[in-house]
């Protein structure tokens, strides 16, 4: 039943997470993690439409939301888990042993990926991951098709007890269309874990049969009548020549053939599943076609599969084997395929503005504070907001989840063997702390390791747009709950110098960071933390409950852009006729953080 | 009718919430609509674009020369984003300056209203008086009453109505 009133504009993520309620849902475990982030937050906004108990949690890393959500599935409900492509990275041991011992009630995990990339740290493609972890996984084309896959996979995954993955990309994730809500499935399952220690405890001894059974499986699911490659046939125009695409690619493709007067011309194959690849639908490609175009982001998966001795794509060359391919790229790809005009080159002209720490964020007086106690610190950082401390100077090195700290601890051990070593300060947000921060800071406290650590407690995951953090007692959906709190971890992690200020306070703030490096510098010295603790901006509350002045710059102004530039608050800029810095009044929250990082006393408060 | 039609901002003008009342329009009046948005990193200050296909489209993005119109809420982009445009496609700009296309102080009249964020639904108001958009300006003010929180929808009509007012 689709009434008209129940078609709605969702944006893909949001139609998702419906699909996941309408299918009939009932554990759902996320990391927060762009572009992914929504598909939960749906499932956390509609949880009022699922007809059954439904437990929703963002949990504190992939690879438990994983674990969360395979258990629920050994109970026979059906269970997800949602992440990012790099995500997936982080739950790869638990997702590597599921192919083998398989699932119960139907598992997906969605794993979004990001070509381009667009806020990644790569742009690495979760189903060459698949295919490597013998896992089958479904390629949408559209927001609407992403959500209509989700009932259809569980289906499947519940036909053979596999855990199937479903891999949208930014431009599905990120895009909006008008979907139809269909009411949700009621399957009344209760939860009834069967034991069987050869499968879910699996031995060495027990592994060989359920490779096998993993296998036979594979080639029956390649099989399957639902999932096999559609084809739109052309008029023999272009006779034995194929276009082959997947995922958003095929409706950029088919938008530009429509444009070009092509449509209907050259067959055209739609890949729903790209592993395991149908086998028949490659023989086809190998009989009946000498020429085809593979178009697929961001590795060439189905292209190495199909083996195929007349295919243009990734692997021989004539596609972008990096990069998202729009549907500028496609154009310049086709036409030199079909040996039509090839169009202009595009003309762009820069990237536009650099994104920047918002107005009023405490992570930005931190970082000044920092690269302005130890001029030539080296400065780890990690992922977030704070990976924008880059452009303060303050941010030398991100890599992944936690990195940060392990890194710090091995530029110390680089350094330290050699006599002198510089002062290391790491930042890391308390999110990614809590994600991945705590072994790698018990193991530099166990190595030794002179360094400071700077947690940024934000109090939030600010960058995904405000999920909440275990020290905060908040759960999904803003459900009350046992706050894990930062300090006492720190401390159990076995670090002697602990201390807490609100960045706001500069000079409390480069005193402890001063103090912190004289301790680390001592006879007992070891790690020193130092948790930066003011809440996110964004947050209204927190713009509520704090001093709000007007900035203004009177005519002391030099023009020597340390606010604009060293300090870089958005709500700062340099009048260039004028030779001064000025406020922007839009912009401008009123914190007074810029104050102190005048030399000649230029920024003042004006009480209201 | 087809239409294609980018906005061009940074993060924290509220391009999403414009994008999102045109796409609204579209599926009120039950046309298929697709949209592109950019979240993530870049929604901190940085430039910002989504793209709107209103009519049969397949997929979400612009292809170089083929939008219809332009709402620019960041004048610094147009080297950026211009390309995305016919040669005849309509551009609204809103700038304190003059040049290219059909232009509109919004940022002052949004600061006059109370919050210069508004100067998206001015630019929308701006398009829709002069013809520019698929749509009409009470299928706007119907999608700003759905979109809007409560406490702020007199505001967004009056941001709207601003707009309109302007030749």
């Amino acid at each position: 039943m689709t009434e008209p009133d129940l078609i709605k504009l969702l944006m893909g993520n949001e139609a998702m997470g419906q699909g996941l309620i309408e299918a009939g849902c009932q554990v759902a475990a996320a990391y927060p993690g762009t572009p992914s982030t929504e598909i939960l937050q749906a499932v956390i906004d509609s949880r009022q439409r699922a007809l059954e108990p439904l437990h929703v949690e963002w949990s504190v890393n992939e690879k438990i939301a994983f674990e969360v959500a395979l258990a629920a599935s050994y109970t026979g409900k059906r269970s997800v888990a949602v992440m990012k492509q790099v995500g997936l990275n982080v739950a790869a041991d638990p997702f590597m042993r599921t192919a083998y011992l398989g699932v119960q009630g139907g598992m997906l995990t969605i794993v979004a990926d990001d070509p381009g990339p667009h806020s990644s740290q790569n742009e690495q493609d979760t189903r060459l991951f698949c295919l490597q972890a013998r896992v089958p996984v479904l390629d949408p084309a559209s927001p609407l098709e992403a959500k209509e896959m989700i009932a259809a996979a569980f289906a499947l995954s519940e036909k053979y007890e596999r855990n199937i993955v479903l891999r949208p990309t930014t431009r599905i994730c990120h895009s909006r269309q008008n979907v139809a809500l269909l009411p949700p499935l009621k399957l009344d399952r209760r939860a009834n874990f069967k034991k069987d220690p050869t499968r879910w405890a699996a031995t060495p001894a027990f592994l060989p049969a359920l490779h096998r059974k993993l296998n036979a499986n594979l080639a029956q699911i390649a099989r399957e009548a639902d999932w096999q490659p559609r084809l739109t046939p052309g008029n023999q125009s272009q006779p034995r020549t194929a276009l082959v695409a997947a995922g958003i690619v095929f409706s950029h493709l088919v938008d530009l053939l429509a444009e070009l007067d092509l449509s209907g011309q050259v067959d055209l194959y739609q890949v729903l599943m790209p592993y395991p690849l149908s086998p028949s639908f490659m023989e086809t490609l190998r009989r009946d076609y000498d020429r085809v175009l593979v178009l697929e982001e961001t590795y060439p998966v189905i292209e190495l599969q199909l083996a195929h001795p007349g295919s243009v794509g990734k692997q021989g060359g004539g596609v972008p084997p990096e990069g998202e391919l729009t549907p500028d790229v496609i154009h310049r790809v086709l036409t030199a395929f079909l040996g039509l005009e090839s169009p202009a080159a595009v003309a762009t002209e820069g990237r536009g503005q650099r994104p920047s720490l918002c107005p009023g964020c405490p992570h930005r007086a931190a970082f000044y504070a920092i690269k302005k106690t130890f001029p030539q610190g080296i400065f780890p950082s990690d992922i977030g907001c704070y990976t924008l401390g880059m452009n303060l100077g303050a941010v030398n090195t991100v890599h992944c989840m936690g990195a940060c700290i392990s890194q710090g601890a091995g530029f110390y051990q680089a350094y330290a063997q050699d006599g002198e070593f510089p002062t290391i300060v790491v930042t890391i947000g308390d999110s990614t702390f809590f994600h991945a921060g705590i072994p790698a800071l018990i193991n530099a406290v166990i190595q030794q390791t002179r360094m400071i650590v700077v947690i940024l407690d934000n109090a939030t995951a600010a960058m995904t747009g405000g999920q909440p953090v275990p020290h905060m007692g908040v759960a999904a959906g803003g459900k009350a709950t046992k706050g894990v709190a930062i300090e006492p971890l720190v401390k159990a992690c076995g670090v002697a110098f602990l201390e807490t200020c609100d960045p706001y306070d500069h000079e409390r703030f480069e005193t402890l960071l001063k103090n912190a490096d004289t301790y680390l510098r001592s006879d007992k010295g070891g790690v020193a933390v130092l948790i930066s603790r003011h809440g996110c901006i964004m947050d209204p509350r927190v713009r509520k409950n704090q001093a709000a002045t007007i900035v203004r710059i009177n005519d002391k102004c030099i023009g020597c852009r340390k606010c604009t530039n060293a300090f870089e608050c958005p709500a700062l800029i340099f009048d260039e006729e004028g030779r001064v810095a000025q406020v922007d009044r839009d912009r401008c929250i009123g914190c007074g953080t810029c104050i102190p990082v005048c030399p000649v006393d230029a920024i003042g408060r004006e009480e209201p | 009718m087809k239409q294609q039609i980018i906005v061009s901002g940074i993060g924290g003008q509220g391009v999403l919430f414009l994008t999102r009342v045109i796409a609204q329009v579209a599926v009120n009046r039950g046309l298929a609509v697709l949209t592109s948005e950019t979240h993530g990193m870049a929604q901190r200050g940085g430039t910002v674009l989504s793209t709107i296909k209103v009519g049969s489209f397949a997929g979400p993005l612009i292809r170089t020369a083929q939008g219809d119109v332009g709402f620019f809420l960041w004048e610094a982009n147009l080297p950026v984003h211009r390309g995305l445009l016919k040669p005849e496609g309509r551009l609204l700009i809103s700038s304190d300056q003059a040049g290219e296309g059909a232009r509109i102080d919004a940022t002052a009249m949004a600061r006059a209203l109370g919050n210069p964020v508004l100067a998206n639904l001015v630019l929308l108001g701006f398009a829709v008086k002069q013809g520019a958009l698929f749509c009409r300006a009470r299928e706007c003010e119907a999608a700003i009453r759905q979109l809007a929180p409560e406490r702020f929808v007199v505001q967004n009509l009056q941001a709207f109505e601003q707009g309109m007012a302007e030749t």
